[in-house]
């Protein structure tokens, strides 16, 4: 079975600026693709490609095996999308927004079905309001509602949480998940929280600067054979003397002054701990987190840098 | 040359200008008889515009007159530009009031004679300074009559006589009259320019306008209400 | 393609800005009628000082229905393209404003019908604009002043139309003003698809009207026989021509006629060029254009 989208060596430049910069990807049918980044990082751009809104300078594009350049239309019909901010025509009721979509998709749906999909995200018994007295929130679940009513086969989703408050957010993540499992839609999400394609996506991509930086299984990406354990002391000769004679030598990655950061799987911590109290390291702190979390976080600080530089 | 020679020529001259005179009086008498036996008209004509600057339809039209002066020209249909001194030139107004009479002798029009006199107004301040009569002496019809005005130029009336010449009364009217061109004022509307070259223009210059009337009926005599020529 | 239209249809006119445009038109009409009305023949003096020393004028029946439509018409023509700008310019940037853009564009219809099927809506908008100011501008004007031959003065002539003759004349000047007026719309579209808001085309359109409308007018030799002929300023008031007829030899005015269709025909040849120029153009650009909104 191909791919639902296969992406090749997908470049776009503006002007000078290399948005997106050779990317490769393919996601596979039922996947909910993690798309990872920071703001600027190339995730919109790539979105908007794969929705025809922007033209790549090069490289091709696939979705469900056919050519997104000269089957457009047959493509479309099968994809719904929410881009970035959920703006809809303020001027219209949420029930006129999502039929004048569901119409422009090529369907005829009833009005039961659009007033049905309305409940699904909660919005029934406003669909008669206009857009404008929408919360953001309530415009985020309209949205959806807008890019699910064809029933599409993939489901593009740009920061779907962006700007949401917790139960906000909680609630977007539930509904993709149903997406998924019940409906059995492909859906790419991206996202600029590690945290939350964590949570919902079966793979993911991260992408920086328009490049592909890692793609993988999330269950392989958060292998929990890789943690890094940062551990504050007291006694800093001491510790430098316990760990080198100890097992635990191959484990240090770095040290800096009282700092000491470790790499081991998550099962390991336990005994790290007990060791080091056995031979008189007297912790302050001790701190896992996940190394692909502080590579992400380094990509971060590392842009933070530049636009500092920038300002 | 001696002084007597001239002064018999000078009363010579003037005899013959009195005799003429008074034949010319009784011509314009016995004419105006014949007008004044209509007490008032009700025609229907066509009246056909010819002025530089008016593109007007043919109109239907009726002209009321009531003796002795009064005269309308009215569109039942819809509008028609009547000149003024249509109305206030008629025969009956030119040949009311005090003037001298003056003959003119004859001239011809086509093969026909006419005989031709001047009416100068008595009055130095009227508005009409001469009106000049062409007389068919035979029919006692007036065929022509011009008026030269102080305010507003020279107008000509021309007549042509068919069924109605018993009663004095013209087939055929055909009014020429001065008028200046006619311009926009400025700023009032823009116009479409269709790119077609325009006649060069002519600032103010006066031109010829003619309005003519051509009258298929007349009733007679049927006692027409003042109201009509409100 | 007939449901994209619907679609484009709806959403301009749940649109409260639409109805300013209706309501704009039927507040200058009425001013213009009231002020007629009430002062009509001061208005026609001066039109007529020219010609009134040497004429009887009737201004009672000048003054009907059928020459307050045409003032009307001759004001309002003048005016009506800032409220055709007021949507036709809003069509692609307002969305790409809004940022409903992005999003329908991803649907499953091509750009060039999406394209198409909002020119064609603010097509059916100027109409029914035009459809609105006929009612107003010549129905209710016969209602209220009666009908009767048309005077109208031209700019060294003055041309009368009898009353039978006319409103196939006015069919004939409402269509040609829908064309006119569609060519604005067709500017004021195209100027729509480079911005992201719909206040720089609006403005633009109308600018650029207004310059060219002055060139047009203007009687500056330079200009006359280079720039301004091609110019589709010059060809917006060419709907006059309807009134004007042809003469006879004796000067008499031809009913049923008129004077210069074929320029007429030329005018309108030339406003639909530049209707398919720029359409042409700015479904070409939305073609190759990113959507960044």
């Amino acid at each position: 079975m191909p791919p639902i989208i296969q992406v090749s060596n997908l470049c776009k430049y503006f002007k000078n600026i290399r948005a997106v910069d050779g990317l490769s990807f393919s996601i596979n049918e039922g996947d909910v693709y993690g798309f990872l980044g920071q703001n600027g990082a190339g995730k919109s751009t790539t979105i908007r490609m794969l929705l025809t809104l922007i033209q790549p300078s090069h490289g091709d594009i696939e979705v469900f095996g056919l050519n997104l350049r000269t089957h457009r239309k047959e493509i479309l019909t099968r994809v719904g999308a929410v881009i970035e901010r959920p703006d809809l025509y303020q001027y219209l009721t949420a029930f006129e927004n999502i039929s004048l979509f569901a119409r422009m998709s090529g369907e005829k749906i009833s009005k039961l079905k659009l007033l049905e999909q309305l409940e699904q995200v909660g919005l029934a018994d406003r669909a008669y309001s206009k857009v404008k007295t929408y919360s953001l929130g309530m415009k985020q679940r309209l949205g959806i509602a807008v890019a699910l009513v064809h029933n599409p086969q993939l489901v593009i989703l740009d920061e779907p949480t962006n700007g949401l408050d917790p139960q906000g957010i909680a609630d977007v993540r539930n509904l993709i998940l149903r997406l998924s499992k019940q409906e059995k839609k492909t859906v790419l999400v991206s996202s600029h929280l590690l945290s939350e394609i964590e949570l919902i996506a079966n793979r993911m991509l991260i992408v920086d600067k328009g490049k592909k930086m890692v793609e993988g299984h999330v269950q392989e990406l958060f292998d929990p054979s890789a943690m890094l354990v940062e551990l504050q002391v007291i006694n800093q000769e001491v510790t430098v003397a316990t760990i080198e004679g100890s097992i635990w030598k191959s484990n240090l990655q770095k040290q800096q002054q009282d700092v000491f950061i470790f790499k081991m799987a998550k099962k390991e911590i336990p005994a790290l701990n007990t060791y080091l109290a056995n031979h008189g390291v007297e912790v302050l702190s001790l701190q896992q987190r996940h190394s692909l979390e502080d590579y992400f976080l380094s990509l971060t600080s590392a842009n933070q840098h530049v636009q500092a530089f920038a300002n | 040359m001696g002084n007597k020679k001239f002064y018999l020529l000078a009363f010579l001259n003037c005899l013959c200008l009195i005799s003429f005179a008074q034949d010319a009086n009784s011509l314009l008498q016995k004419i105006r008889d014949r007008l004044n036996k209509v007490n008032d008209y009700e025609a229907t004509g066509v009246m056909k515009t010819n002025v530089s600057f008016l593109k007007v339809p043919e109109a239907q039209v009726q002209v009321f007159f009531k003796k002795p002066d009064k005269l309308k020209i009215k569109n039942e249909h819809g509008i028609s530009l009547v000149p003024k001194g249509a109305v206030s030139f008629s025969l009956n107004n030119l040949l009311k009031g005090n003037y001298t009479v003056l003959d003119a002798g004859t001239e011809m029009m086509g093969s026909v004679k006419l005989r031709v006199i001047k009416l100068l107004p008595v009055d130095d301040n009227a508005d009409i300074v001469l009106s000049t009569f062409y007389i068919d002496e035979a029919k006692l019809l007036v065929m022509k009559a011009k008026t030269t005005t102080r305010e507003s130029g020279t107008y000509e009336v021309e007549m042509s006589y068919g069924k109605y010449a018993a009663e004095a009364l013209p087939d055929k009217v055909v009014f020429t009259f001065n008028t200046k061109d006619y311009k926009l004022p400025k700023g009032i509307t823009f116009d479409y320019d269709d790119g077609t070259k325009k006649k060069t223009e002519t600032h103010g210059e006066s031109s010829k306008g003619k309005v003519e009337i051509d009258y298929s009926s007349y009733i007679l005599n049927k006692g027409l209400p003042d109201s009509v020529f409100k | 393609m007939f449901r994209l239209l619907q679609i484009e249809l709806f959403k301009i006119f749940k649109r409260p800005r639409t109805y300013i445009s209706f309501g704009a038109i039927a507040a200058m009409i009425l001013i213009i009628q009231l002020g007629l009305k009430f002062d009509g023949k001061s208005y026609l003096q001066l039109l007529m000082s020219g010609i009134s020393d040497s004429f009887i004028i009737p201004y009672d029946m000048i003054l009907n229905g059928y020459l307050v439509a045409f003032v009307i018409l001759n004001t309002l023509l003048i005016q009506v393209p800032l409220l055709i700008a007021l949507v036709a310019g809003d069509v692609v940037a307002g969305e790409a404003n809004m940022g409903t853009l992005r999003l329908l564009v991803t649907k499953p219809v091509s750009r060039t019908e999406l394209m198409l099927a909002k020119f064609g809506a603010s097509v059916v908008y100027t109409v029914l604009l035009l459809i609105w100011m006929a009612i107003l501008a010549l129905f209710l004007s016969m209602l209220f002043f009666g009908t009767n031959d048309m005077l109208i003065a031209r700019n060294d002539v003055m041309e009368q139309i009898s009353k039978n003759d006319i409103l196939w004349r006015y069919v004939a000047a409402f269509g040609y003003a829908a064309v006119a007026l569609s060519t604005v719309a067709a500017l004021a579209f195209l100027l729509s698809v480079f911005a992201d808001n719909s206040i720089g085309p609006i403005v633009s359109t109308i600018s650029i009207v207004v310059v060219l409308t002055i060139l047009s007018e203007m009687k500056i030799p330079l200009y006359d026989n280079t720039v301004k002929p091609y110019l589709f300023t010059s060809h917006m008031l060419a709907w006059k021509g309807f009134f004007y007829s042809k003469v006879d030899n004796e000067g008499e005015a031809i009913r049923g006629s008129i004077e210069n269709l074929p320029a007429i025909l030329r005018s309108l040849g030339i406003l639909f060029s530049y209707i398919i120029l720029f359409v042409t153009v700015a479904i070409i650009s939305f073609r190759k254009k990113d959507i960044l909104s």
